[in-house]
């Protein structure tokens, strides 16, 4: 039978779940690297139990482990003594070394001068669809870089920042890659998506890259509501079967692209709100999509305290609410934008993680919810594997 | 020998679990130290100076002697207590809360 594993990332460190493919027994591990922000960990794809982490913290910066069974230990990326050694003979420890390309140059400052790029910290990995020793990191300040060698070295993509970078400006929320999707039939595109940026792609494997902005409108958020680069993209996301169709949660404003981002189309519909932070897609139905309406982006928590995912079998326009099991008074949480994926169960399971410390799961693509924890730290990061 | 006293973050990391012990060359300064740290211990490295620059990061301070050298030039030397082992030189997470 399949067992499902849960990455957790949280304020305070990370927590793996783990249950058998009932979904409703679940064993807790952790905290691993207690104290630490765990803003993201994924599994390779090509090989599950390597597992790579963030690691980060306002005192000591940046660091990156890597797990190479399932998440039982963990390890720094190179670091041993015994690996990469320097001319002179010292171990070179460069895994959490993020360094831009070149002159690191400049981008866009809150009144209008530019500002030169500070490396803060990683906050999205994805690694490779078939080589586990390659991997790609979404930093901020907002830039891609790119492992190929399990995490020991990352070195830039420049071609992002390329992308009219001296325009970006940060949000309240920082100015960071968040989102890269990579595509499973074209492994030269990838997409990225970055708060205050916008939206990009690139179809050369990562040498240039284009704005994919068009039909998105930021009224009263941008000068130019329809400019090319700016918008707060909070999360795009797409089915590996169709990789052209792209759904996004802007700041304000759901949408979905058919053609690779060449065009965005608003489909918020009959949400009761569209702002929000994480959208996902069923595994199974390509046209069926995920999002939680939060009330406001003064106020950041559901509206009237009522904690509802809402579900669109139609790609949009088209929602319902999903509220059985999941707190429908006083719930004032939120649920960050890296915080919701699915499984690949014959019957799809849903799973979010809210900033008030619980992760829910949906053994049934959304009808019914159940808390698998309730008072972990605030959660940065979900991400399930589905372990055959 | 130069005795070095980690924070609970790092030690966990460096995974050592109390004072470090470093052979360090004369003239012992900041700077000879924290690079005697970094080449015992790779995973340190960026997480006490900037990889790029090798600033002291903002929230990591330096103490001996009851004194704080966080603001002194790397090259300043060390106490003698630090040099001869009777004093620590002692890396702190900074006070940077609410």
């Amino acid at each position: 039978m399949s067992k499902i594993r849960v990455l957790v990332g949280t304020k305070k460190g990370t927590f793996i779940l783990k249950a058998d493919g009932q979904r409703k027994d679940w064993k807790v591990s952790g905290p691993h690297f207690a104290g630490w922000e765990m803003y993201h960990l994924k599994g390779s794809p090509a090989d599950p139990n390597r597992i790579y982490a963030s690691q980060t913290s306002g005192w000591f910066g940046q660091i990156i482990q890597r797990s190479d069974d399932g998440g039982k230990t963990w390890n720094t990326p190179g670091s041993s003594r015994d690996e990469l050694k320097g001319p002179e003979g010292m171990p070179r420890g460069e895994s959490n070394k993020f360094v831009y390309e070149g002159e690191a140059g400049t981008h866009k400052w809150y009144d209008g001068s530019q500002h030169p790029w500070e490396f803060k910290r990683v906050w999205h990995i994805e690694p490779s669809l078939t080589d586990p020793d390659t991997a790609y990191a979404g930093v901020e300040d907002a830039a891609i870089f790119k492992t190929t060698d399990g995490g020991k070295t990352w070195k830039e993509l420049p071609g992002l920042r390329k992308a009219k970078g001296n325009l970006w400006q940060p949000g309240a929320g920082g100015m960071d890659v968040h989102t890269i999707l990579l595509d499973p039939k074209n492994e030269r595109r990838i997409y990225v998506a970055i708060s205050a940026g916008g939206c990009f792609r690139t179809d050369d494997g990562g040498k240039t890259w284009k704005p994919i902005t068009r039909g998105l409108k930021s009224l009263y958020e941008l000068p130019d509501p329809d400019a090319e680069v700016g918008h707060c993209v909070h999360r795009i996301a797409l089915h590996p079967s169709r990789p052209d169709v792209l759904f996004m949660q802007k700041h304000w404003d759901v949408l979905r692209s058919d053609n690779a981002g060449e065009q965005w189309t608003e489909v918020s519909g009959n949400l009761p709100t569209d702002f929000g932070f994480p959208i996902d897609v069923h595994f199974h139905e390509p046209e069926t999509i995920y999002v939680v309406p939060i009330k406001s982006d003064s106020e950041h928590y559901p509206p009237d305290g009522k904690l509802r995912v809402y579900r669109s079998k139609t790609g949009g326009n088209e929602w319902e609410p999903l509220t059985k099991g999941l707190p429908q008074k006083d719930c004032f949480v939120n649920v960050l934008r890296d915080a919701m994926a699915v499984d690949q169960l014959d019957k799809c399971g849903i799973y979010f993680g809210t900033t008030g410390g619980q992760v829910y799961c949906s053994a049934n693509g959304g009808n019914s919810w159940n808390a698998i924890v309730r008072d972990l730290p605030a959660v940065y990061s979900v991400e399930v594997q589905t372990l055959k | 020998m130069i005795r070095v006293v980690l924070p609970f973050h790092l030690r966990n990391l460096a995974r050592v679990d109390g004072e470090v012990e470093l052979a360090v060359s004369a003239p012992v300064t900041i700077r000879a130290v924290v690079d005697a740290l970094e080449a015992r211990y790779p995973v340190l490295r960026g997480t006490i100076r900037d990889h790029g620059t090798l600033k002291r990061r903002p929230f990591v301070r330096f103490f001996a002697c009851k004194e704080d050298l966080s603001l002194e030039s790397p090259d300043t030397p060390l106490p003698d207590e630090v040099v001869n082992g009777a004093e620590p030189f002692l890396i702190v997470g900074a006070m940077a809360g609410g």
